[in-house]
């Protein structure tokens, strides 16, 4: 009965929409949705998505309107708040978590004339799109810090699960501080979990103990910067959002998820009536990964050496995984010259040469 | 893989510090579960004392207070917990169930402005003349407070339930409160009092993550501490002695694990990462197994409703 009703009531707009009756977002301002996973207070994901969203906001001012609805559970409920948003007339759905893919997908199949953007995803349809951002370009620059910065010639990296995000993110900083530092020895532990305080700081602490003196991660909270405040002389980069609060030290840089630019772009294609479903990887050269304020604590010819990075990677000039690069066994990945393909990056399962250990399967 | 990597004295001392929240948590619950109230609502209490405990310690600058705080949101928490088993006679695990998410969402509102603030230093005690022992002192005697008052409530408790007469009293509210009843002893109040002194503890064990471990305010900073601390009240056959055992098992293997994963011990890091509850479960079945098991060890009343009419 529902629906029915559902479904009728999205065949009376496009009736009426051919007919030429008034409908809402031909009038009004165009209504932009947001579907967030944890609250805007997070600090971290849905915060720097809400951000994008504010970047809309005055961009566009009164010819767009956007409405947000936070902490949606992934999975049958996140269908009904799609739902939602459509009813209420929105014409762009952005659905921020990579749960939220089949019931985009699902509601994307009842309205036809509502365009959705679902991030990290990989299923398309006419009127949906994927997002994501190019992770490992900025690992690749901290990386190149990480291995200037360590005295010990041991880094740390707490990584989360074993995906080809986390894996590109390992490899792209581990090859970039061997680069500058060839006795660097990356030293990996998962904690298996994207956000756990206790446990990541505990990960940080066996770090420490062990000598590493500079600690990457991909994990969401702040907690391994404050065991190595604690400890002293020990570096760290803030993950997602800039957590700045760690600055100068042990924070020394950051990398951070920036949506702003592809929000206001694809928008701007609604409004023009030039939206088209795509699959975007975006990366250092859309704006969409940015690295942090690089710290006072950084010599300045390391801080020089990663802005030149940075500009050679935005420029389209510098590809972090440009060969030759070998597989941990031993064999080929890039040869000499090689760039590694969007296929093959999405498929990383494997660590590079020089790396110890193997990773949870 | 150099596991000579690994100071067995750090990993000792880490374990210390890591098994104090889930210590103090487990004991107020055994106090509670010994006076026959079941309360699931640990983990709510805990994560309402890391955000009470954090408030406060940042608006007066100390984590003494902080810690007072902490035991305050805990009972508050706990008090709400007594009032609807206890007066209007709710079911005890689905009350506790729905304390636990009520703390959850009520510490994220609380803590809503605190997220990226640190929390004021925590100096070690650095006991003289013992901190100097070679060995133990890095291990024992050069830890903060609140270490010392988990080990101290933990003793206390031990002592209370064994060899005084109001911690006999408790016992026999718990085991039979009918009976309890009947002598005299006021069912309601000892257990209200004992619920009271559950979500304190479990308010300063939470505190102890936000303000020492972690030490900041996150939403979900606990993330499921207060489940283990329950479980490792049952798996102890609620006695004191092997709860602080078990409880320094599951910290010092969880620490333990992270440092071998560190020194590249070649054991895949999904096994690692299950050790600790692994480990702590089957070396407390196999202690309480000699007695007859778990089963014969819990109250006789645990999550029973007691009304004075029947």
């Amino acid at each position: 009965m529902k629906r029915r009703t559902l479904l009728a009531s999205g065949a009376g707009a496009a009736i009426a929409a051919t007919l030429g009756f008034p409908v809402r977002a031909q009038d009004g301002p165009l209504k932009v949705g947001f579907i967030y996973v944890g609250p805007v207070g997070d600090g971290g994901w849905t915060y720097q998505h809400d951000q994008g969203r504010l970047a809309v906001v005055e961009a566009f001012g009164g010819a767009v309107e956007t409405i947000f609805q936070e902490t949606v559970p992934e999975g049958a409920d996140a269908e009904r708040a799609i739902t939602q948003m459509c009813l209420a007339g929105c014409k762009l759905i952005f659905t921020t978590s990579f749960g939220y893919m089949d019931p985009t997908i699902n509601v994307a199949a009842q309205f036809p004339d509502v365009k959705f953007e679902h991030a990290t995803g990989y299923k398309v349809a006419d009127n949906v799109s994927t997002y994501d951002a190019r992770f490992y370009e900025g690992r690749a620059v901290i990386g190149t810090i990480a291995g200037r910065m360590t005295k010990s010639n041991k880094i740390g990296y707490i990584a989360s699960f074993p995906i080809p995000e986390v894996i590109q993110g390992i490899n792209s900083s581990f090859a970039h501080a061997r680069k500058v530092n060839p006795a660097v020895e990356m030293t990996v532990i998962w904690v298996l979990t994207w956000f756990d305080p206790a446990k990541e700081a505990d990960a940080a602490k066996a770090m420490i103990e062990q000598g590493i003196d500079v600690i990457l991660q991909h994990t969401d909270s702040t907690a391994p910067h404050a065991a190595a405040a604690e400890a002293g002389n020990v570096f760290t980069f803030g993950q997602a959002s800039d957590m700045s609060a760690f600055a100068p030290s042990p924070r020394i840089s950051a990398i951070i998820d920036n949506w702003a630019p592809y929000y206001v772009s694809r928008v701007q294609a609604v409004i023009d009536g030039t939206w088209v479903s795509e699959r975007n990887w975006g990366g250092m050269a859309e704006g969409e990964v940015v690295i942090g304020e690089i710290s006072d604590a950084v010599p300045a010819e390391v801080k020089a050496e990663a802005l030149a990075m940075v500009d050679a990677i935005t420029a389209g000039t510098y590809h972090p995984f440009t060969g030759p690069m070998n597989k941990q066994d031993g064999t080929v990945f890039l040869a000499d010259g090689e760039v590694a393909t969007d296929e093959q990056l999405t498929g990383m399962t494997f660590y590079l040469e020089g790396m110890i250990g193997d990773y949870p399967t | 893989m150099d596991l000579s990597a690994i100071s067995p004295i750090l990993l000792l001392a880490a374990m210390i510090s890591a098994a104090t929240p889930i210590l103090l948590a487990a004991i107020g619950e055994l106090v509670v579960e010994k006076a026959g109230v079941l309360n699931l609502g640990v983990e709510g209490m805990m994560i309402t004392g890391a955000i009470c405990g954090f408030i406060t310690a940042v608006a007066t600058g100390s984590p003494w207070i902080g810690f007072v705080g902490a035991a305050a949101g805990g009972a508050g928490l706990a008090l709400l917990f007594g009032f609807c088993t206890q007066v209007l006679l709710s079911n005890q695990v689905a009350t506790g169930l729905a304390l636990t998410l009520f703390g959850l969402g009520l510490s994220s509102l609380l803590g809503q402005n605190y997220q990226g603030i640190r929390a004021p230093e925590v100096t070690d005690l650095h006991i003289p003349l013992l901190r100097d022992i070679p060995v133990l002192g890095p291990v024992l005697f050069q830890h903060d407070a609140i270490v010392y008052l988990g080990i101290g409530v933990c003793a206390g408790v031990w002592g209370f339930l064994r060899y005084s007469r109001a911690g006999l009293v408790l016992r026999a509210v718990g085991e039979n409160h009918d009976a309890a009843h009947a002598l005299g002893y006021k069912v309601r109040r000892v257990r209200l009092l004992a619920i009271l002194f559950g979500g304190a503890c479990a308010g300063v064990g939470g505190a102890y993550l936000s303000i020492i471990l972690v030490p900041q305010w996150t939403v979900g900073v606990t993330a499921g501490a207060g489940w283990i601390a329950l479980a490792i009240v049952v798996f102890a056959s609620w006695r004191p002695g092997w709860l602080l055992i078990g409880a320094y098992l599951f910290g010092g293997v969880g620490a333990l694990q992270l440092r071998m994963q560190g020194a590249g011990v070649p054991i895949p890091a999904e096994l690692l990462s299950m050790a600790p509850y692994l480990v702590t479960i089957i070396s407390l079945v196999i202690l309480s197994a000699g007695r007859g098991g778990a089963a014969r060890a819990a109250p006789g009343s645990l999550g029973r409703i007691f009304h004075a009419s029947r």
